[in-house]
């Protein structure tokens, strides 16, 4: 029978026990074992959908489309590095594994961001050739499980990134199963061809912001004090988080919200662990200003950004650049249509293909099988990932321009509404057409 | 000998000074003075230099290092030559938490006792401890070797990959997935010459060896109670 049909003879599905969640607690009963997958939450969460801007009319100006300039540059550590970190845009590309990703993805992510004129990220499982061979500008990611971490890999980074979470596992450690444990992998790591490697959750020799601060002077003390530390974390309890994070001596922090991508993890931790990123942005903006450190420590977001609305959107909110995983990954050709047909033979579809964990990805991404590693062009996906990069540039200044703001950086909450009642209480902007922010009075 | 008294100098200036020697080495015998207990002294060395410290060392001491040799004539504090590369770090006195943390090569000497999580996910050092090591000691190791003359504390080897584990005291308990195993003579052979690079007295034949039963490598549903 046809949906069409058991609408029409009156049967009902039930939402509470719709499609997915029978088909999950049969998937459960079959394999006693809970799912594990990459992507971000696949729920509806509260999101920059939910903002709009005000443009400008009477009671404000506009800027001119092509004459009148507004600056997307951005300057990243200016707290205590000699050589802080400056870009061209503010959108920066997330820290992806090497392990996680094929080397041609890498390096494509790379030559994009390049081209660009903004940063990339290692991820855990360490640096490789090709990766700082293509990027300008390479952040280093310093992880619990300190794969592949050394200190001629250190010296050679742009920035330093601590990372003690991610927005779609905050307390969870990262995993990669024995599918993608490839020679070049496994030596990378440290460990045996083929075993399902656990990244620790917890960092093996410091605890606490304390013992954090030590570890940052640590970081510093080996490479001079030249480059820019990042601390990254999974958006939960962000507004003391961040109040942690500044008296640690970050330079920089990283919030992911929950939307955040992931390359391998239980499907429970992505659904219902972490705030949404709209939720996380002002908490991280308060403890900031409450600390006299807005701008001065910059804010970088990410989780669920998309086009250049959302990274408008974020900075309205305070943020000073963003961060992008799966949208970098979707320009490169992740989930591509053209592959549907191979999709379907491994139990997915193109636009529903979340098991990077089993490294069989058809577009050639989330893989270290050769064969299809090869299907990824580097030099024609970072080709790709520049033009996209390029447009969100370019969607973001639209906006700012028509809120009269010569830099993006300008833009702010009095320039966005909400249209739910819950947006509105999240992200501290009034709900359209009144005054009303939920949660601070009229 | 260029000695650097951490009474009037900064921890930078000689991190700084030792780090300069790594493109033009112009002076190989170092020595810190009075250094109480500061954190992170001697890290990021990248260079066959000697390093000694005279008194007792906080956090991280000789983190990341690649090829010097470092005395601690002390105690040191948490993290002592985590992520080392190569070269000899010996600390003369007791070591903290999380000594040899994620080390990659080189070998790493405790004369006195470490604290817990000796080893925590090392990857290639050796750690030959003279004393006794805490808790958890070796958790999630990789590769590499652990000795310890005295006695381990509760879940040695929880989680634990390639490492070798040989201990000649007590074992509180063994963590998930680790077991006692046969020592043959290869065995004694590497701790022999371990112990002898380790410049320590001890009769290979009196230690046990532990290792991986490998159970957990892959995840299998029968083995749920152990995740
Ligand atoms: C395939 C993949 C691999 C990832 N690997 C890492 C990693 O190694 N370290 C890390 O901190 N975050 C990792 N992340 C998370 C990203 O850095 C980033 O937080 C997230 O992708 C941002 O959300 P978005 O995907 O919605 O843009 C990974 C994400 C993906 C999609």
């Amino acid at each position: 029978m046809s949906n069409e049909t058991n609408w029409t003879s009156g049967l009902r599905e039930s939402a509470t026990f719709d499609r997915n969640t029978m088909a999950e607690i049969r998937r459960a009963a079959e394999t006693g074992i809970y799912d594990i997958r990459g992507f971000g939450a696949k729920r509806k969460l509260p999101h920059f959908d939910d903002l709009l801007f005000l443009g400008a009319s009477m009671s404000r100006y506009p800027l001119e489309g092509y004459r009148e300039k507004c600056n997307t540059s951005v300057t990243l550590g200016t707290r205590f590095a000699k050589k802080p970190v400056v870009l061209d845009i503010p959108v920066t590309i997330a820290g992806m594994s090497f392990g996680a990703l094929s080397a041609n993805a890498k390096e494509a992510l790379g030559r994009g961001a390049s081209i660009a004129g903004t940063s990339t990220t290692t991820g855990d499982g360490g640096m490789t050739p090709e990766e700082r061979g293509q990027s300008k500008t390479l952040v280093y990611q310093y992880l619990p499980s300190r794969y592949g971490m050394n200190p001629d890999d250190l010296r050679k980074a742009d920035a330093i990134e601590v990372v003690l979470g991610q927005g779609a596992k905050p307390g969870g450690g990262g995993m990669l199963l024995g599918q993608k444990i490839t020679d070049r992998v496994a030596q990378m790591r440290n460990l045996p061809k083929g075993i399902d490697q656990r990244s620790a959750c917890r960092h093996p020799d410091w605890t606490g912001p304390d013992d954090l601060a030590i570890k940052i002077l640590e970081l510093r003390e080996i490479t001079d004090w030249q480059v820019p530390i990042y601390i990254k974390v999974g958006a939960t309890r962000t507004y003391y988080d961040v109040k942690l994070a500044v008296k640690a001596g970050a330079d920089v922090i990283v919030v992911d919200g929950m939307q955040g991508g992931t390359a391998a993890t239980q499907d429970v931790f992505i659904e219902h662990v972490g705030i949404p990123t709209l939720a996380a942005i002002p908490q991280a903006v308060q403890a900031l200003q409450e600390m006299g450190m807005h701008r001065k420590v910059q804010l970088i977001v990410s989780g669920g950004i998309r086009n250049g609305a959302d990274v408008a959107k974020c900075m309205a909110l305070g943020a000073d650049a963003v961060a992008i995983g799966t949208a970098a990954l979707i320009a490169l050709g992740c989930n591509h249509p053209k592959y549907d047909e191979e999709f379907r033979k491994i139990g997915s579809a193109a636009g529903f293909y979340d098991d990077y964990q089993e490294g069989k990805d058809p577009a050639g991404i989330s893989t270290q099988d050769p064969e299809l590693s090869q299907r990824l062009d580097p030099v024609e996906g970072g080709r790709k990932l520049a033009n996209y990069l390029r447009v969100l540039t370019l969607e973001a200044q639209t906006l700012a321009r028509a809120c009269g703001k010569n830099d993006l950086r300008n833009l702010e909450p009095e320039d966005l509404v909400a249209l739910t009642v819950e947006s509105a209480a999240m992200a501290r902007v009034p709900l359209a057409g009144t005054q009303w922010i939920p949660g601070q009075g009229f | 000998m260029k000695s650097i008294d951490l009474a009037v100098a900064e921890v930078r200036e000689l991190n700084q000074a030792l780090h300069d020697q790594a493109s033009e080495c112009l002076e190989r015998e170092w020595e810190v003075l009075n250094p109480k207990g500061q954190h992170n002294l001697a890290v990021g060395i990248d260079q066959n230099l000697s390093v000694e410290v005279r008194g007792h060392a906080g956090y991280f001491c000789a983190g990341m290092n690649k090829k010097a040799h470092i005395t601690v004539h002390g105690n040191a504090g948490q993290g002592v030559a985590e992520n080392m590369m190569s070269g000899t770090v010996r600390i003369k006195g007791d070591a903290s938490q999380a000594a040899g943390a994620t080390a990659q090569g080189g070998l790493l000497v405790i004369e006195g006792n470490a604290g817990a999580r000796c080893g925590i996910s090392m990857k290639g050092v050796d750690i030959v401890v003279k004393g006794s090591v805490g808790h958890m000691s070796c958790f999630m190791g990789q590769s590499g070797r652990l000795v310890v003359c005295g006695d381990a504390g509760e879940a040695l080897g929880d989680s634990l990959y390639e490492v070798r584990i040989y201990v000649k005291g007590e074992v509180k308990s063994l963590g998930a997935d680790c077991i006692a195993k046969e020592m043959r003579p290869e065995h004694l052979e590497e701790l022999a010459e371990l112990l002898n690079r380790a410049g320590i007295d001890e009769d290979p034949a009196q230690f046990k060896r532990y290792g991986s039963a490998r159970q957990l490598y892959n995840f299998k549903v029968d083995n749920v109670s152990a995740y």
